[in-house]
């Protein structure tokens, strides 16, 4: 899942971050994680940035059929009555 | 006679209320429920049809204190009085609380609150479900938050009633449903405040289930603050209002940028100060290299210098000695026989020259007086016989030996010794 993703893409940055600011690690260890850290944030940005704002509803119809579509505030009706 | 006992008692007794503790709880098959209420000083038998059973949103226990309302009448097969119950409420507590109360002991022993069973809300989620009602506050408090923190969110809604009959199944089924589809990262379910009774389909054995079952982390967020139903117990977290389960299931998009560009930041700065700092370590290293190769350089150049004073020491050294030997060479060399030899030889010529001259001063002295002489005593001649003198140069030295060179003997003075001629040959033997 994405969200998992850009989580642990997040918390493996902080971590590189951090692990560089201690700069005990020698030369050759710190530039290979700071050019994963380099990938690791253009990758979380492009996945802020490819994320689109969709706000769907779903709605089962009467023969059971489960569907998605795009809400809009008049959609009450398409609650469910008991 | 039961029967008119009956006839009686049914019309005198057509609707009572009555106080007491349960006991000999019996609940056969039937879905019928029988047992006995009693207080202190007396009891009386009492029924439960199914019809009413059903409805009892709490379960009846033993000992339980309950005020009901029902209808006496006479059982003739045992002909025996009872109370048919229609109502039964617990004493002190409402009947939706008392069967809050039990149902959340139960869900209790079973586990289902347990601390450990709660999964971690994710800090990113993409798509949020979200359970409500279209037509409540909640979804809309809901939709603001969500599109004000994180305006690229997706969302998607599953409508259900959220009071009523059927209310707690269709938020099962929801929550089921959310799962199913398989890409929804948390669910947030609930619905705006509400009296007890309103919020009661969230207390429901059903929706507590779907919410323990659920594979995608659950946010409750039913009614406000004081509001606590087992939804908010079983769910993974529990927000106090709608708005707060927005706020609690997605960060602020904005700040999450400017984090990923701090941290990016951060990222360039730290690697450009440790680059830094172990240029200025290659520099140092440099620099002590460069102190070695011009130490060495010195040191190259003090031994040179050393030598050359060394080379020199030893020339003047060396000099002195050939000195001192040429000294000594020269002392022994005056003393060398050789020389005193040749020059002892070199004045050979001189002398003999000298000794010559000597000579022939001293012979014509010595012939001088003999002719004085022989004039004295012989005046008339002098006679044959002549001195002949010679010198001989064969060999060093002095010899008297005859000359093989000889001179015609002498002639005649004829009376004067003047004109005997004397010859003298010398020869140098240099």
């Amino acid at each position: 899942m994405a969200a998992v993703k850009f989580e642990q893409a997040m918390a493996r940055l902080e971590a590189i971050v951090g692990e560089l600011e201690k700069s005990d690690l020698p030369l050759d260890e710190s530039l290979k994680i700071f050019e994963e850290g380099i990938r690791l944030s253009k990758n979380c940005l492009k996945i802020l940035e490819e994320a689109e704002h969709k706000v769907e509803v779903l709605v089962q119809d009467k023969n059971g059929k489960k569907r998605i579509h795009a809400y809009s505030p008049d959609d009450a009706a398409d609650e469910p009555s008991s | 006679m039961t029967g008119l006992l009956r006839t009686s008692i049914e019309e005198r007794f057509s609707d009572v209320w009555l106080e007491g503790e349960l006991s000999n709880l019996r609940a056969p098959g039937s879905g019928h429920v029988y047992c006995t209420l009693k207080d202190k000083t007396s009891q009386i038998r009492a029924v439960l049809f199914r019809s009413t059973a059903v409805r009892l949103r709490f379960a009846l226990q033993e000992g339980l204190q309950v005020i009901v309302r029902g209808r006496l009448t006479v059982y003739e097969p045992r002909g025996e009085y009872q109370i048919v119950l229609d109502t039964v409420e617990p004493k002190g507590i409402g009947a939706l609380q008392l069967a809050f109360e039990q149902l959340k002991e139960r869900l209790a022993t079973e586990g289902l609150f347990d601390q450990d069973r709660k999964k971690s809300i994710p800090a990113f989620p993409r798509t949020v479900g979200v359970v409500t009602s279209l037509t409540g506050a909640a979804i809309r408090d809901i939709l603001a938050v969500l599109r004000r923190r994180w305006p690229t969110l997706h969302i998607l809604i599953v409508p259900v009633q959220v009071q009523g009959e059927s209310a707690g199944r269709q938020i099962a089924e929801a929550l089921t449903a959310l799962n199913h589809l398989g890409f929804v990262d948390v669910i947030i379910v609930g619905r705006g405040g509400g009296s007890l009774e309103d919020l009661w389909s969230f207390n429901e054995e059903i929706v507590v289930r779907a919410i323990a079952a659920s594979h995608v982390p659950v946010v409750s967020a039913v009614g406000h603050e004081i509001d606590v139903t087992l939804a908010d117990f079983v769910a993974d977290l529990r927000a106090p209002t709608p708005s707060a389960a927005a706020e609690a299931v997605v960060p602020v998009l904005a700040e999450t940028v400017e984090r990923l560009r701090e941290l990016k930041v951060r990222l360039g700065q730290v690697m450009l100060r440790h680059c830094a700092f172990e240029r200025r370590r290659l520099d140092a290293g440099i620099r002590g290299v460069t102190d070695v190769r011009f130490r060495l350089q010195e040191a190259a150049q003090r031994t040179d210098d050393m030598v050359d004073r060394l080379r020199e020491m030893v020339q003047q050294l060396l000099a002195a000695g050939r000195e001192r030997v040429h000294g000594v060479q020269r002392d022994l060399s005056g003393l060398n026989p050789i020389l005193a030899i040749k020059q002892g030889l070199a004045t050979v010529p001189q002398l003999s020259k000298r000794l010559e001259g000597q000579m022939g001063m001293m012979l014509a002295q010595h012939r001088h007086r003999i002719h004085a002489t022989l004039a004295q005593q012989y005046p008339e001649s002098l006679g044959d016989s002549w001195t002949w003198l010679q010198y001989s140069s064969n060999g060093p030295g002095w010899s008297n030996s005859p000359s093989s060179e000889r001179r015609g003997g002498w002639t005649g003075v004829g009376g004067s010794i003047g004109k005997r001629a004397i010859e003298l040959h010398c020869h140098a033997g240099v």
